[in-house]
């Protein structure tokens, strides 16, 4: 009795066992940048694998993994998740890009979700919202809100999803108050309170009496609060507790119904890979109940963009829009097309200071 | 670039703050280390003591409260270690490691369902007189009382370990445990103590996120706040008082890049982001003079 034999005894028994097991409940995984009490990105998602364990019941079970880094220990937790007999994988940040279709390569049964990347695979989908749309409503309100006409947006990281929401921001703030002027501050992180909040905290000392943000944590909202006369929006999620004011609106992530379709897929075995992209006419976008302390009739044209938005009769980057240099990029009536908003690496005309590359 | 975004006062007095909570926790570590106890579990302490100051705080609607209770579960915390690593002499590079990752495991279960709440107020304190002199009294004398408290910390341990007999024993116990003990001071005693103020000490920098800074409790809201804490008391040569200077010029450094990145510095921001640790690493390195103490990092026990 050699070592290999045992060895492909072993292997036998472990192929008859994952057959053996195939009534088992499908085994869908989450991995998570953040902790899911991070009360915005992280708790949205997780709100949605909660809505797949509720639709499901027990012919489904799910994992999760929170605070996972972006990078190379983003790549050991999907292994071990693959490895642990996950079907469906669903790894909710940018930065798992990489690790996610590497990963992906090596474990050609299991399939994967990658939220707002772009690289697909054979056994790789891609998904995400068009929350530029929610920040365009953002803007329109932001805009009139603001007297001293500067608005601070606390960025993530410099990656087309962050500028694609600060260009539709501008560009809609800029189209009710042409005053307006954005200060960016790049806080190179998804979720550390402390520092959103030293952010918020240096944006309002300098000026800006609107701050919007595409971090993750609750802490602007408090700084706002603490400054007394500052505008906020919730983030990812609704962030109510810090209404009516200063949160006076927010962007709501809605995955749950595309998690649920997706999770139905693989149980039907007709999941193929797909490139996803939502938003608010598909529900993945929600605007946040619009706060009585935003003038009526703001409020009303705000809606009336969001149903504009939701029905496709207005795209939010409808050209004359040049790039910030001053070049021409669409024309009047021209619509963006995915592609050039899927990599956005630009800013639009008026916004000042660079995009750190 | 827009110089006259940047208001100079409200710049230093956003510094004090911003350096309060690395302050609170270094200059607990400072005296652990000195002690020769190498804690590295000041992250964990300090996330228990956030979640623990915020839990009691929102209870009993003060915010002073809080940071005792923040202090008792830091120091709680702590004696875990030090059982570990005083009576059964386990690693202590490996045992505060593990303090790490049990604190912000068990700090996010206490905390499941304080998420979303608010923190009771905790005002400034405007102090009358020194409080309207122009340009300091803004920059010094208008913050909120745990400001005082950390820098109150930082001078009463500078003179503990300098003038106080009970000091000169700790630093002997952190120098060479064996001579402390022939001595006849009783080495794990003054360990114990030491590690239960790093422990407290720690407590009251995360209660100062959760309670005055962010003000509200996530999970990870230190976000590694611990760790430069713990790197600040190393390139201070465990001195109190550099250890000052080192957590003000990384609150400031950081203070300062966000305030140049938002009046549009034509710097790279990859390069503004790294500015605080470079900063401080390269100021501290060469000031250093100290070096650790003797015993840093060793178990002892009275029979070897």
């Amino acid at each position: 009795m050699t070592m290999k034999t045992i060895l492909a005894g072993a292997t036998i028994a472990a192929s008859l066992s994952t057959t053996a097991f195939a009534d088992d409940p499908t085994k869908v995984g989450f991995v998570y940048v953040g902790p899911v009490g991070d009360g915005g990105w992280t708790y949205e998602h997780d709100q949605g694998r909660l809505a797949v364990e509720e639709a499901f019941g027990d012919a489904v079970e799910t994992v999760y993994v929170e605070n996972v880094p972006e990078g190379a220990d983003a790549e050991r937790v999907l292994q071990q998740m693959a490895l642990g007999g996950a079907d469906l994988i669903f790894t909710t940040s940018f930065g798992y890009m990489d690790p996610t279709i590497n990963v992906a390569e090596k474990f050609p049964d299991v399939m994967f979700e990658h939220a707002t990347g772009y690289k697909m695979a054979d056994n790789v989908s891609v998904y995400s919202a068009r929350f530029y749309e929610g920040r365009a409503v953002q803007g329109h309100i932001a805009g009139q809100m603001t007297e001293s006409n500067v608005i601070g947006y606390i960025g993530s990281f410099p990656i087309p999803e962050v500028i694609r929401g600060i260009n539709s921001a501008y560009i809609h703030a800029k189209a009710v108050n042409p005053d307006v002027e954005f200060k960016i501050v790049w806080a190179y992180t998804w979720f550390d309170p402390a520092k959103e909040a030293e952010a918020a905290t240096v944006l309002i000392e300098q000026g800006a009496d609107v701050i919007l943000q595409h971090t993750d944590s609750t802490a602007p909202q408090a700084a706002a609060q603490a400054a007394g006369n500052v505008v906020t929006f919730g983030q990812a999620s609704d962030m109510a507790e810090f209404g009516p004011f200063p949160r006076v609106s927010s962007i709501i992530d809605n995955w749950a119904p595309y998690y649920i379709a997706r999770t139905q897929a693989v149980i039907d075995g007709t999941w193929e890979s797909t490139n996803t992209w939502d938003g608010i006419g598909a529900g993945m976008v929600g605007i946040g109940e619009i706060t009585d302390a935003v003038p009526a009739e703001v409020k009303a044209s705000a809606e009336a963009l969001r149903d504009s938005l939701a029905s496709g009769e207005y795209h939010a980057f409808t050209g004359p829009l040049n790039k910030q240099d001053g070049t021409a990029w669409l024309a009047e009536g021209e619509t963006a097309d995915d592609g050039t908003l899927a990599g956005m690496n630009f800013y639009v005309e008026g916004l000042t200071g660079e995009i750190p590359q | 670039m827009d110089w006259s975004a940047i208001n100079p006062i409200l710049l230093l007095a956003s510094l004090m703050v911003a350096a309060t909570p690395i302050i609170l926790a270094s200059v607990g570590e400072l005296i652990v280390e000195r002690a020769g106890v190498l804690n590295l579990g000041v992250e964990g302490m300090m996330i228990t003591g956030a979640v623990c100051g915020f839990i009691v705080a929102v209870n009993s609607g003060s915010p002073w409260l809080g940071f005792i209770g923040a202090a008792v579960g830091g120091a709680i915390l702590s004696l875990l270690f030090g059982f570990l690593t005083q009576f059964l002499l386990s690693n202590q590079v490996a045992t505060g490691l593990a303090l790490t990752l049990f604190g912000l495991g068990l700090s996010a279960l206490m905390g499941q369902s304080y998420v979303g709440i608010k923190a009771p107020e905790f005002a400034d304190w405007h102090i009358p007189l020194l409080g309207d002199i122009p340009v300091l009294g803004p920059i010094l004398f208008q913050h909120d009382p745990m400001v005082y408290v950390g820098l109150g910390l930082v001078a009463a341990v500078w003179a503990f370990l300098k003038f106080s007999r009970a000091g000169l024993i700790l630093r002997a116990v952190g120098e060479n445990h064996e001579a402390a003990h022939a001595l006849g001071y009783h080495v794990v005693r003054v360990r114990m103590l030491a590690i239960m103020f790093g422990g407290a000490c720690a407590g009251l920098g995360g209660a100062y996120l959760s309670l005055v800074r962010v003000p509200q409790w996530t999970e990870g809201m230190t976000a590694g706040a611990g760790w430069i804490a713990l790197a600040i008391v190393v390139f201070a040569s465990w001195k109190p008082l550099r250890l000052l200077l080192g957590a003000y010029l990384f609150g400031g450094v950081t203070v300062l890049q966000l305030n140049l990145q938002a009046a549009g510095m034509a710097i790279p921001v990859e390069y503004l982001s790294m500015s605080p640790y470079l900063a401080t690493i390269a100021v501290l390195v060469i000031m250093r003079a100290g070096r650790a103490p003797g015993s840093l990092g060793q178990s002892f026990h009275a029979s070897r």
